[in-house]
């Protein structure tokens, strides 16, 4: 039986007077893998930014219905988003380094977080760049600008970043879209291995890589009144071999999206 | 055929943009050969660090030099908290809407007030008002008054072209909006906004308008270190030396290189600000 961490329950959400996504209530199982499918406009990255509220930084937004982490409602007043954020990270599509080191990058969270003492702080830069195997990769040029390799290092660099601050669950929002297929491979490589310790969450437009990768596979679709909604969800197996919706059938053979 | 006009068109628009840039460059070095010309004889290491003597018709300018550098430092000191401050709270913290939209173009406008308005305006309010009589401190705080527009400005686009990329990616690693703030928005800005402040700081350093009712004057025998005493400055001691002297005629050449003087000062103040931006844009790239 799986335990359930993150919970949706008819969460819809709105830009303005705009719903972008309506009424879906969705299960998300701890330390497994669940992938987000559909096409543009669907409301996936939507989605997937209401499990740590950064929907909200644009402004006028607003939602209706709940999101459960650890049975406890994330949008209810008592919550410290900060904190959220730490317990729920986020990947995002196109690598984002910050204009520091590679060893600063790691850091980043770490030491804000009031990490002080230096031989934690260094094991911590081998940790996590051993556990997107990185470290043989930059060992030598930990102090180097993070700019200098490549996409899809510096796409593993973001993830051990995000890493470092121990985060339950990752929210990764088409994290491969900008990174060459060798590249997309190790990606995902490393995804099924943390797979063990955290919870992932993964949008993307790739279907062979949510059917590559994901133990649970949601799809959303658009109506004519383009709100993004939730079609079907099941195990990544059922839904990629016998889909119970036509919907569900027509984008995993082609035939849109 | 029609290559032939595309050529011509190209040709002429080119023309055109070097004819403009070549008159451009053309006034600048027509205006510094003459007044370095016009300086040579009086211009000079010792015109530099000599104090004025004789009526102002012979020696140099130290306490001028010195009286700039200190009103200038004093509206820094002034300016440079508030604006950034000022600049922070718009582009971060203020919610959009049409107050704080009104108030940004109103901090835009007032880049475009006559410096004699902020003379007056310093003259009602520091000289008299608070009563700080006419000093080095009510100058440099008129002098940081018109700066404050442009840095405030500078620093908001500055801060507007940090990456999006880069505030979310620390706001999802669980940091407060001021920790993202501090450490990975600002620091990324301070090229932009070192650049508008020295920009705004050298304009500011050759006004005169803002410090003639505020506190400088025409001679003190002694250098001004007390930022309650009145100070020389270069620009008005340029008007003085080019308009209310005795011996105008006399005194040519100490206007010129004071003018000299006043450019090189700038000068140095903008090669500073290169460096800086330069340093900064090349630190992680």
């Amino acid at each position: 039986m799986n335990k359930t961490i993150l919970k949706s329950d008819h969460f819809t959400f709105q830009y303005g007077n705009k719903v972008a996504i309506e009424d879906i209530s969705l299960n998300i199982n701890l330390k497994k893998i669940t992938s987000i499918i559909g096409p543009s406009g669907c409301g996936k990255s939507t989605y997937l930014r209401s499990f740590n509220r950064m929907n909200e930084l644009i402004g006028n937004v607003s939602h209706s219905g709940n999101i459960f982490f650890h049975n406890e409602d994330i949008y209810d007043s008592n919550i410290d988003v900060v904190d959220l954020r730490t317990k729920i990270g986020m990947v995002f599509q196109k690598p984002n380094p910050f204009p520091k080191s590679i060893k600063e990058n790691i850091l980043y969270g770490p030491k804000l977080h009031g990490e002080k003492n230096k031989s934690t702080l260094s094991d911590i830069v081998e940790y996590y760049l051993k556990k997107v195997y990185l470290w043989d990769e930059v060992k030598d040029k930990l102090n180097e600008s993070a700019f200098s390799i490549s996409g899809g290092q510096q796409q593993r660099l973001c993830i051990a970043r995000a890493l470092a601050v121990h985060p339950e669950v990752l929210l990764m929002d088409e994290p491969c879209s900008a990174l060459d297929p060798i590249a997309t491979l190790r990606i995902e490589d490393l995804m099924r291995e943390l797979s063990s310790e955290v919870t992932i969450m993964i949008v993307t437009h790739n279907m062979q890589q949510a059917a590559r990768i994901s133990d649970f596979t949601a799809f959303f679709n658009t109506d004519e009144s383009r709100i993004g909604r939730l079609i079907e969800f099941g195990l990544t197996k059922d839904i990629f071999t016998n889909p119970k919706k036509q919907d569900t059938t027509n984008y995993i053979t082609g035939r849109f999206g | 055929m029609s290559t032939f006009r595309h050529k011509l068109i190209e040709n002429s628009i080119y023309g055109l943009l070097y004819f403009c840039f070549a008159l451009i460059i053309l006034f600048l070095v027509i205006i510094s050969f003459y007044i370095f010309k016009n300086s040579a004889g009086t211009l000079s290491l010792s015109f530099i660090f000599e104090y004025p003597r004789n009526g102002m018709t012979e020696g140099g300018i130290f306490p001028i030099i010195i009286g700039t550098c200190f009103v200038t430092i004093i509206s820094a000191i002034f300016a440079i908290p508030i604006g950034i401050s000022g600049a922070i709270y718009l582009n971060e913290y203020a919610k959009k809407s049409f107050f704080t939209n009104i108030i940004r173009l109103s901090i835009r406008n007032l880049a475009a007030v006559p410096s004699i308005v902020y003379g007056l305006f310093g003259l009602a309010i520091f000289v008299k008002t608070l009563n700080l009589g006419t000093c080095v401190l009510s100058a440099g705080l008129t002098l940081g008054l018109l700066t404050l527009p442009t840095i405030i400005t500078a620093s908001e686009e500055a801060l507007k072209n940090v990456p999006a990329a880069y505030r979310e990616g620390a706001l999802a690693l669980g940091l407060t909006k001021w920790q993202v703030l501090r450490t990975n928005v600002i620091p990324v800005a301070v090229p932009g906004i070192i650049t508008g402040i020295i920009l705004s700081i050298s304009r500011a350093l050759g006004e005169t308008a803002p410090i003639l009712f505020t506190g400088a004057a025409f001679y003190i025998p002694h250098l001004s270190l007390n930022v309650l005493d009145q100070f020389m400055a270069l620009p008005y001691h340029l008007y003085i030396m080019s308009t209310q002297h005795h011996d105008i005629s006399g005194v040519r050449g100490i206007a010129y290189s004071t003018a000299a003087i006043l450019i090189l000062i700038t000068l140095i103040l903008n090669i500073i600000a290169s460096t800086i931006r330069y340093r900064y844009r090349n630190a992680f790239k």
